[in-house]
């Protein structure tokens, strides 16, 4: 039960097979000027095949560093990874040459990122750069990559392709940018999917098309995995089988999205479920708050990383960093509350502490 | 009868587009179309929609920017605001003629890293509007601003600190303090939170209610997030396409939507729960 190396672990019983993805004590720290950012310090992680696995967390909590490790794309200087393994069905990403990362890159596992706007290059067609990352992975002929390229963009619903090919990045829309983008993260049928606030920039009608754009893809693609990182729970109830929640660069809980929203164990994501608010149901009066703000990434606590702004820290908090342990049935927590026999130490949402520590 | 604070009837602004190579009027952008409200005295209004639909151009022409900002901008119709000593319409007047009633309308923006000058310190930002619109000492500046500060959940200690020194949340909150600064009856905040993380978005939320609380103030809450607009908002007009869709009670339009494009928008809106979005996928 408390074994901490296999914590984060896919649900046994679900998708057949290993995971996909094992992310191990992953630890990427930045160097910089005024210290060492620990921008994700030990994070264990499993993605399992045809799951859509969420990963929550506000700015600062190490959500994207953990998706860029996983591509090797972290800036290096400042950044690098210390230590840890990301086993993609059984190899080490971190100890591939250059070259067999690369051909990783697009193939396997590709990335869709926040900002329709930056990410195509504004003097390239929207062909050219479809049809870029074909013959960059494949030996095929000029027309065969147009031919696919065009099948891509009418899988992900751009009318008219052989047209809009010849066009650039500021002829289209936010969402139909983002389309394009998902296009070319899939146009090689990658495995997994790992998509950083996709929607972010979007307004809610267009986010509701590309989230259901992005779930209609996976389904398209037998095995395919989405590892969705977002601040928005809203979005997470809306896509994810699972959750993993981070703050301060470690992950916090990990759980299948109905006991993450029903069941919040960990006394962060209770918070978080608790600030925002919902277009349906009974209005709160007022908004439960975390109080303080997100410590400063040199100056993590050295203990729990929520210490500074817990309503239930007590005695081991500041000083012990807790175990992630699993306190249900796929139902990971890491919090000197548990183990507490697989009920919630922390009081349901709306329920003002009621339980406290003993 | 509610109170009435500010009234607006008919409002249409039309942004001229120039082009060619003597820049001549080519065309215009009727960004608001004829829109008519009512903003009521202690009530907050929220201006939902999505981009482009008009709802930030509604909030600048209120506080009447949109000729500073925009060259040749055609504003008509009408935004009455009732002061204690009678009326007087808005839309019309020149930057000079505004000046009397700056004070009174104020406006929080979106991003709070920069809507604050950062080569001054709190004290000048908060101060500034007092140093214009009031006769107030330089003690009695220091005094109000030390007093704002409390009541935005900062401390007197931050004064002499540069807006870079502050978190996203707290500069937010130095905003909002200087909004707060001339006393003003209405606010008007465009997007105020959507640039802060989760846990600090509700911090600010709730800060604002207690202001409006307070002092009575009535907001004009412009946002694009359903969820936020809903918990704050007495009333709610729904903008497209620089028209008012639907305009009524919070909890009627959430609940009751007649407008299509009301439907639409909230039908797309995310929710936390995650056994409603399986039932929603599978139907």
């Amino acid at each position: 039960m408390n074994d901490v190396v296999s914590a984060g672990k896919a649900p046994e019983g679900g998708p057949e097979g290993p995971p996909l993805l094992e992310i191990k004590g992953l630890r990427t720290f930045f160097y910089t000027e005024s210290g060492v950012a620990k921008a994700v310090d030990g994070v264990d992680l499993d993605i399992a095949q045809g799951e859509v696995l969420g990963l929550v967390g506000e700015s600062g909590s190490g959500k994207s560093v953990t998706a860029l490790s996983i591509l090797r794309l972290i800036p290096d200087p400042p950044g690098r990874i210390v230590e840890g393994e990301i086993l993609y069905r059984g190899r080490d990403l971190l100890k591939l040459s250059w070259e067999e990362i690369r051909r990783i890159r697009g193939n396997d596992i590709s990335m869709v990122f926040q900002e329709p706007m930056t990410s195509l290059n504004p003097v390239f067609t929207i062909g050219m750069q479809v049809m870029e990352v074909i013959q960059a992975h494949e030996n095929v002929s000029r027309q065969e990559a147009h031919r696919r390229a065009v099948d891509i963009l009418t899988e992900v619903g751009i009318p008219d392709p052989e047209q809009r090919m010849k066009q650039y990045p500021h002829h289209f829309s936010g969402g139909q940018r983002q389309r394009v983008m998902i296009a070319i993260a899939l146009v090689l049928n990658p495995s997994l999917l790992i998509a950083d606030e996709p929607t972010t920039a979007l307004d809610v009608t267009i986010q509701a098309q590309i989230l259901d754009l992005m779930l209609e893809m996976k389904e398209r693609r037998a095995g395919a995995s989405i590892l969705l990182i977002t601040h928005n729970l809203a979005v997470v109830a809306e896509t994810c089988d699972r959750v993993a929640v981070m703050y301060g660069g470690k992950i916090q809980e990990v759980a299948p999205i109905d006991a993450l929203f029903r069941t919040p164990f960990h006394p962060y994501t209770h918070g978080l479920l608790g600030s925002i608010p919902s277009v349906a149901g009974t209005k709160a009066k007022r908004l439960t708050v975390i109080p303080g703000s997100v410590p400063d990434i040199h100056q993590l606590p050295v203990g729990c990383k929520f210490v500074t702004r817990c309503p239930y820290a007590f005695e081991p908090c500041p000083d012990i960093e807790p175990p992630l342990i699993e306190e249900a049935r796929g139902h990971w927590v890491r919090c000197h509350l548990y183990p507490h026999g697989g009920r919630p130490a922390v009081p349901p949402p709306g329920e003002p502490d009621k339980v406290r520590p003993t | 009868m509610p109170d009435i604070l500010l009234d607006v009837q008919n409002l249409v602004v039309k942004f001229p587009v120039f082009g060619g190579i003597l820049l001549r009027r080519v065309g215009d952008v009727e960004a608001v179309k004829g829109i008519s409200f009512q903003l009521h005295r202690g009530e907050t209004l929220g201006l939902v929609g999505e981009s482009g639909c008009g709802k930030t151009t509604v909030g600048r022409a209120i506080i009447n920017i949109l000729r500073a900002m925009s060259y040749r901008v055609e504003i008509s119709g009408s935004i009455l605001y009732h002061h204690a000593s009678g009326s007087v319409n808005l839309a019309p007047l020149t930057r000079k003629q505004m000046r009397p009633y700056r004070a009174d309308i104020q406006m929080v923006f979106q991003d709070p890293y920069s809507s604050l000058n950062p080569r001054k310190t709190v004290d000048q930002i908060v101060g500034e509007p007092l140093r214009i619109h009031t006769k107030m000492s330089r003690g009695e500046r220091a005094d109000r601003v030390r007093w704002l500060l409390e009541k935005v959940g900062l401390s007197s200690r931050h004064m002499n600190r540069y807006p870079h020194e502050f978190s996203g949340g707290q500069r937010q909150r130095i905003g909002i303090a200087r909004a707060l600064a001339t006393n003003p009856k209405i606010v008007i905040a465009d997007e105020p939170v959507s640039a802060l993380d989760v846990s600090i978005q509700a911090q600010v939320i709730n800060l604002m209610q207690d202001l409006q609380e307070e002092f009575g103030l009535s907001y004009i809450f412009i946002a694009h997030d359903l969820s936020v607009v809903r918990h704050i908002s007495n009333r709610i007009a729904v903008m497209s396409w620089g028209h008012i869709v639907e305009i009524g009670p919070a909890e009627k339009i959430y609940q009751h939507p007649e407008h299509p494009y009301s439907k639409t928008l909230l039908a797309a809106a995310p929710r936390p729960d995650p056994a409603f979005n399986r039932r929603r996928r599978t139907s």
